[in-house]
């Protein structure tokens, strides 16, 4: 214990402490929950490099491509890899970007179409309390009946992909909406969400500034804030951070409303970008959300992970859909390549973790 | 050690009973600051009834609850620990996956800055945590490890200087050495006179005698829910507790049990 202070001639020089091994930085770098990620993006990049070299993978447009690719996904993902730490799922996070799409639309679209004629940012608003609130109900059923939530947000990804269908088609008869340029308030909204920067004559969507300042704010608040370290307790042992005063209802509701928000803001995006929306807008992407955040080094199980690993879970799935698009290869073997990337990457994470652990 | 001052914290002529079912009764027990009390009890002894109403999980049935001379009534484990009374289970309250000076601060998380920039004060986390544990003698590795990597002992030990640097009084020990082995029940034993040495009423519920023996200054043996007996460690000699604990004449009654059969199973195994 505290014999290695104490004054002891003969000793051999003072080791600072005999069970402390030197740890290597690379040993260290091993522990985070992301590296599985970067790694993977390096090697998927040198793979599509190696492979697609004839079709230009490695130039400016492509990687503008991969990037505005992977912008929308990696904003769902970062938010949904803060839920999954602390513990919990949502598999309603599409159809609530198609919801929050269509409000958007149906709020603004011209009276005579059956729209409400509102402009835009009035509707935006409203789009952004909608989502909130979808957020905050999921969260709240969660926690009031007990339930596991991939059982409850299974239930609500149904629930809203129907209202979103059903609402429309009431209102409007339609289940496409567009001409969103020729509403008030457009321009502001075009600059925010769906302007590009021009770099060596590729075109780089705003979206990936969204994305990254995103996954900045998010790892700021799980390492460097008191909610982060509530999150993380959350998802490590609900009962054990209540026992120390963690309010973990609180933290699980504002987590659910936080990738609700990350659902608003894609959809928002999108929305712009496209002019428009569509009732199916979203459909399936909260599978590609949990695959790169799982492929990020986040655990299934709660506690352990990080939003750092989301981005580049992002990152590698809008590598292997460009890449197997610009190599030509048959659009239909993308969904193998991705569940395959999916095991294996769960598999190199473990593995990473044990090592990590035994250290 | 043993003072003379007054009780810390003290339980007077305490029961409980669940229905028809009498878990203590007329039970009295107290601790003084800077002294350790140790409950010992065989199983159903009421040790887990009797640390639920001194953490103020359950309210006695009748008798008295007094912490610093004047009587309380809880009305849940939160006002014990704002007087300072805590309490350290055995499950512990850590979340293994998280790292040492993250659990040590979960829920009472250091901030610097002001607004929305408020930000987890890691640094003095960490270095606090480093210095607490070594105040207890005990010399973390490196606050960054996870408690899932440290041993029971160690997560026993983080859980004390915890409640320490909380500013606990009075110390409430669940069975802190039940789960371990004797090295590190040892280990354990030793921040547990290191709580003591710092001021603290350390209340130890244990069912083991060698290990109260060693650390207590008067010992309050349970039976069957009532008060056996109460000694000073001057009146009571090792040997005497080991066979209160166990009950003399019941163990004696047992031992001859075990030995008629395993002189019934040597016969059969003979034929």
């Amino acid at each position: 214990m505290a014999t290695d202070t104490a004054p002891a001639p003969a000793a051999p020089p003072p080791a600072s402490d005999e069970r402390l091994r030197e740890v290597s930085q690379l040993s260290r770098l091993l522990s985070r929950p992301e590296l599985g990620a970067v790694v993977g993006a390096v090697l998927v990049w040198v793979f599509f490099a190696i492979v697609a070299f004839d079709n230009n993978f490695i130039s400016w447009a492509t990687t503008a491509a991969i990037l505005n690719r992977a912008a929308p996904l990696g904003i769902l993902a970062v938010a949904v890899a803060m839920l999954m730490i602390g513990g919990e799922f949502d598999l309603s996070i599409g159809s609530i970007v198609g919801f929050a799409g269509m409000t958007i639309m149906v709020l603004s679209f011209p009276t005579e179409g059956g729209g409400f004629g509102w402009s835009l940012w009035p509707a935006v608003v409203a789009a952004l309390v909608i989502a909130l609130l979808t957020g905050w109900f999921n969260g709240y059923l969660v926690i009031m009946t007990k339930l596991p939530s991939f059982i409850i947000t299974l239930a609500t990804l149904f629930i809203f992909r129907g209202l979103t269908i059903a609402l429309t088609r009431l209102r409007t008869n339609r289940t496409q909406l567009g001409n969103l340029d020729e509403v008030e308030g457009f321009a502001l909204a075009d600059t925010l969400f769906a302007s590009q920067l021009e770099v060596f004559g590729a075109r780089f969507r705003v979206a990936i500034l969204w994305w990254i300042g995103m996954a900045a704010l998010a790892t700021w608040v799980l390492l460097r804030t008191k909610q982060g370290n509530w999150i993380f307790g959350a998802g490590g042992d609900a009962n054990a951070a209540r026992s120390v005063g963690v309010p973990v209802n609180k933290v699980k509701i504002a987590l659910f409303m936080t990738t609700a928000f990350a659902g608003f803001l894609v959809a928002l995006i999108q929305a712009v970008q496209f002019t428009g929306a569509d009732t199916l807008r979203g459909f399936q992407q909260e599978f590609d959300a949990i695959i790169a955040v799982v492929v990020g080094g986040t655990l299934l199980t709660g506690g352990y992970g990080s939003a750092i690993g989301a981005l580049f879970g992002a990152l590698i799935f809008a590598m292997v859909q460009q890449g197997i698009i610009i190599t030509g290869v048959d659009g239909d073997w993308f969904q193998v390549f991705v569940g395959t990337v999916l095991v294996v990457a769960v598999i190199f994470n473990n593995f990473v973790r044990q090592k990590a652990a035994q250290r | 050690m043993s003072g003379n001052g007054t009780p810390l914290l003290e339980i007077r002529n305490v029961s409980k009973y669940f229905g028809s079912v009498i878990a203590l009764e007329d039970v009295s027990a107290f601790v003084r600051a800077g002294e350790v009390t140790c409950l010992l009890g065989d199983n159903g002894a009421g040790k887990s009834t009797l640390i639920k109403v001194l953490s103020g999980v359950h309210k006695p049935t009748k008798g008295q609850y007094l912490f610093d001379g004047k009587e309380y009534n809880f009305n849940s484990p939160r006002d014990a620990l704002e007087l300072g009374i805590a309490t350290v289970y055995q499950d512990l309250a850590m979340i293994p996956l998280m790292s040492v000076w993250r659990n040590f601060f979960l829920g009472s998380e250091p901030t610097r800055g002001w607004g929305p920039f408020k930000s987890y004060d890691a640094e003095f986390a960490k270095q606090t945590t480093k210095e607490e544990m070594a105040k207890m003698g005990i010399d973390i590795r490196d606050p960054d490890q996870t408690v899932g990597t440290l041993s029971g002992g160690e997560r026993q030990s983080v859980a004390i200087a915890r409640a320490v640097y909380f500013g606990a009084k009075v110390l409430i020990l669940d069975e802190p050495t039940a789960a371990l082995g004797v090295k590190q029940a040892g280990v354990v034993l030793k921040y547990i006179l290191q709580a003591r040495n710092r001021g603290i009423g350390v209340i130890f519920i244990t069912h083991n005698p060698h290990h109260a023996y060693p650390v207590a200054d008067h010992f309050v043996i349970l039976r069957r829910g009532q008060v056996y007996g109460d000694y000073t460690k001057a009146e009571l000699p090792l040997e005497q507790l080991v066979q209160m604990m166990a009950g003399g004449a019941d163990l004696e009654a047992l031992q001859h049990e075990l030995e008629a059969a395993s002189r019934e199973a040597e016969l059969k195994d003979n034929n």
